[in-house]
């Protein structure tokens, strides 16, 4: 039989979860998971080498296999970064061998949702990998089970499921809107065949099933004013985990709602769904960029920085157009590589000092050089400075802007500007000073960390012309 | 078109919200157990109705799968969960019954307008049981937020997914793997909701999610 790379990555992440959720002993499935997830990544590349035909319920074309790649490494590497943090959580008794193997197995049962999702060529089986997501990581936001994780794990799994059915409504509308125009049965949710046919759908219902897509899917990308669930869950689940919900999962749903904009894209009656995204992406940015000021803990604060790179990538691809367009895939793929890598640091750091209370960290430089150091270059890399790659999306997102409707541009770079503050407010307090909590070694890998930090650097120094022209080809697709 | 199938059809769609009208205003939990199984037998019967006006065996199952475990199941297992948590004689009430009803009002007037405008192409019959559907999810959300008690939180959203299954049932010759799907999602979230109840009962002796409240946002 040949090797099939798109069944690999489907069917790697899922047989993992089953076998890591047999297996005992938290050596092993350290080591299992990180070699599936690494299993899956290098499937995820060969997709470029050999690219299957669509079916009617899978499908690889450039626009998903860009993000299948960042997902599946980022996947990889957050399993490196875990098998040493959840180490150290099984050490200090905050986990118990049951739930670790528990954690495993739906850390890969999250990547199958969210590779599925992708790879999904059919809208209903896109919503169903969709709630599967959400349902895995409501558990393990849940895992530690105290007062904070189970309110936090409860409103998630709440606002999760509400956006979900509002997206399920969606999808039933778009499957309306294509019936009298492909006909009755599979075809009308099948998306290569929708995007074919969408310039006879019924241009009213297209649009109302947008607005539920958006609400629905909206809330899963985190956007203000549907983004309650995103801080508590960042804060009060494992930190792995919200390394892969900032970094992959907001993707995903973002991605879900790329694919039906194209299809409204197509009909030459239907709302332009530009505009609609533009103002929920820039609300979400100047309220998130404010909302960085108050914050006493150190995750909660990625987070809300979490939405509000997310409303600037959503921003860019409302604007449309294919330097936005390449601006939103290139913002997207670096915010996911820093803020992983920032949550990598702040697990850290927040292992070490037995805490995630602002306050009572500091001094990181002098205790932890390494540590601290990476953390101060993930955070300057987040806010946005030259010469890392998060500038220089930045930079298009607002040239490009200015050169269409300036007015928005200056909203966009006032919310910037004031996240900027935010974030080196509190990085001061941190990294420098007397040095505050207690004081120990680390024995964390850094490998993770500093390989993401890498690649933003080069990605901000130095594009090769290859990947240049290959989002460049991504953005034409996405119109 | 417009015969005996139609105006069944309607009928049993328009119960459906009347239904969830009457969930909207239950302060006792019993009583709103009680009305859910009879919204998801409502629902039973609008889908088996669906399956045979439409000659549609398959959706025979997500009939059965609403009658067996949203009718009988899972108000069986929350009554006792309820009992055992021992919130049966709980009385809870956010906002007043009014508010609440004149909101519901205006929520389905809204849904009618929408739907029923933006569909003036599609066939009657798929057009008010869409209408009728985004009523039944809107009402359910309307439930969701006016309710503190986590009990009947679950209870407002599986009312929600009903009014979902409504409207994939009335979306004709829709795939099956949609409501496979849904009825998948909805023995998951249970078993979620399950494992949370339990663990919320571990940590607070109560299901009151003020009590938890207390714990929300910034620490200290």
């Amino acid at each position: 039989m040949r090797f099939d790379a798109l069944a690999a990555v489907l069917l790697i992440p899922l047989f993992a979860a089953a076998l890591l959720a047999l297996l005992p002993g938290y050596r092993i499935t350290a080591r299992l998971n990180v070699l599936a997830t690494l299993a899956t990544f290098v499937s995820a590349v060969s997709l470029f080498a050999a690219r299957p035909q669509p079916g009617p319920y899978l499908l690889v074309d450039d626009l998903n296999s860009t993000f299948i790649v960042l997902t599946t490494f980022v996947g990889f590497t957050t399993s490196v970064f875990s098998a040493s943090y959840i180490g150290h959580e099984l050490e200090n008794g905050k986990l118990t061998p049951t739930f670790v193997r528990f954690y495993h197995a739906m850390y890969q049962m999250l990547m199958f949702a969210m590779n599925l999702a992708l790879v999904a060529n059919n809208i209903g089986v896109m919503w169903v990998a969709i709630e599967l997501a959400t349902l895995t990581t409501v558990m393990m936001v849940g895992i530690y089970r105290t007062h904070e994780a189970l309110e936090a794990a409860w409103k998630y799994f709440i606002l999760g499921s509400v956006g979900i059915a509002l997206a399920l409504f969606g999808t039933i509308l778009i499957y309306m809107a294509a019936r009298p125009a492909v006909g009755e049965g599979l075809d009308a949710m099948v998306w290569t065949t929708l995007i074919k046919r969408a310039d006879a759908f019924d241009p009213a219902l297209l649009n109302v099933a947008f607005v539920f897509l958006l609400l629905g899917y909206g809330t899963k990308v985190g956007l203000a004013p549907l983004h309650a669930w995103l801080p508590d869950a960042h804060a009060e689940g494992p930190t792995p985990i919200s390394a892969v919900l900032s970094g992959l999962l907001l993707n995903v749903a973002l991605y879900a709602l790329l694919r039906f904009k194209m299809l409204l894209a197509v009909n030459p009656a239907a709302l332009a769904p530009g505009p609609l995204m533009v103002t929920l992406g820039l609300v979400s940015l100047v309220f998130a960029a404010f909302m960085l000021y108050r914050r006493r803990d150190i995750k909660r604060m990625f987070a809300y920085s979490s939405i509000e790179h997310m409303g600037i990538i959503t921003f860019a691809f409302g604007m449309g157009g294919p330097i936005a367009n390449f601006a939103g895939l290139l913002h997207m793929t670096m915010h996911s590589l820093t803020k992983s890598a920032i949550f990598f640091a702040v697990g850290h750091v927040a292992q070490i000092k037995g805490t995630q209370r602002i306050a009572d960290m500091g001094g990181l430089t002098e205790t932890n050089p390494v540590l601290g150091w990476g953390l101060i270059l993930g955070v300057i890399a987040i806010a946005g400075m030259p010469p890392l790659g998060i500038f220089m999306s930045e930079f298009l997102v607002v040239s490009s802007t200015f050169a269409r409707s300036p007015a928005l541009a200056l909203i966009l770079v006032f919310g910037l500007l004031v996240g900027i503050g935010g974030l080196f407010l509190r990085l001061n307090t941190i990294a420098f000073g007397e040095p505050r909590g207690p004081v120990a070694t680390s024995n964390a890998s850094y490998l993770p960390l500093f390989s993401h930090l890498a690649l933003v650097l080069m990605a901000g120094i130095y594009m090769p012309q290859a990947l240049v022209a290959w989002f460049q080809s991504v953005a034409k697709l996405l119109g | 078109m417009r015969g005996l199938d139609f105006d069944i059809a309607h009928l049993l769609a328009g119960t459906l919200v009347l239904i969830s009208f009457l969930q909207l205003y239950q302060d006792r939990l019993y009583a709103l157990l009680n009305i859910f199984a009879l919204h998801a037998l409502v629902l039973a019967l609008s889908v088996a109705w669906q399956a045979f006006i439409q000659d549609a065996p398959h959706l025979y199952v997500t009939a059965v799968l609403a009658l067996v475990f949203k009718a009988i199941v899972i108000p069986v297992v929350l009554h006792r969960i309820i009992v055992k948590l021992g919130i049966h004689r709980e009385i809870e009430q956010v906002v007043g019954v009014g508010p609440v009803m004149l909101a519901g009002i205006g929520l389905v007037a809204l849904s009618m307008v929408v739907m029923l405008r933006v569909t003036q192409d599609a066939d009657p019959l798929a057009r008010e049981d869409l209408a009728f559907a985004l009523a039944v999810v809107l009402l359910g959300l309307l439930m969701m937020v006016t309710r503190r008690n986590a009990v009947s939180q679950v209870v407002g959203f599986m009312s929600l997914e009903n009014g979902l299954v409504l409207a994939a049932t009335g979306a004709k010759g829709m795939p099956l793997v949609v409501e496979i799907s849904i009825a998948f999602s909805i023995l998951i979230a249970f078993i979620v909701i399950g494992i949370f109840l339990f663990r919320i009962r571990e940590r607070f002796d109560t299901v009151d999610l003020q009590a938890l409240d207390r714990f929300r946002g910034e620490r200290r």
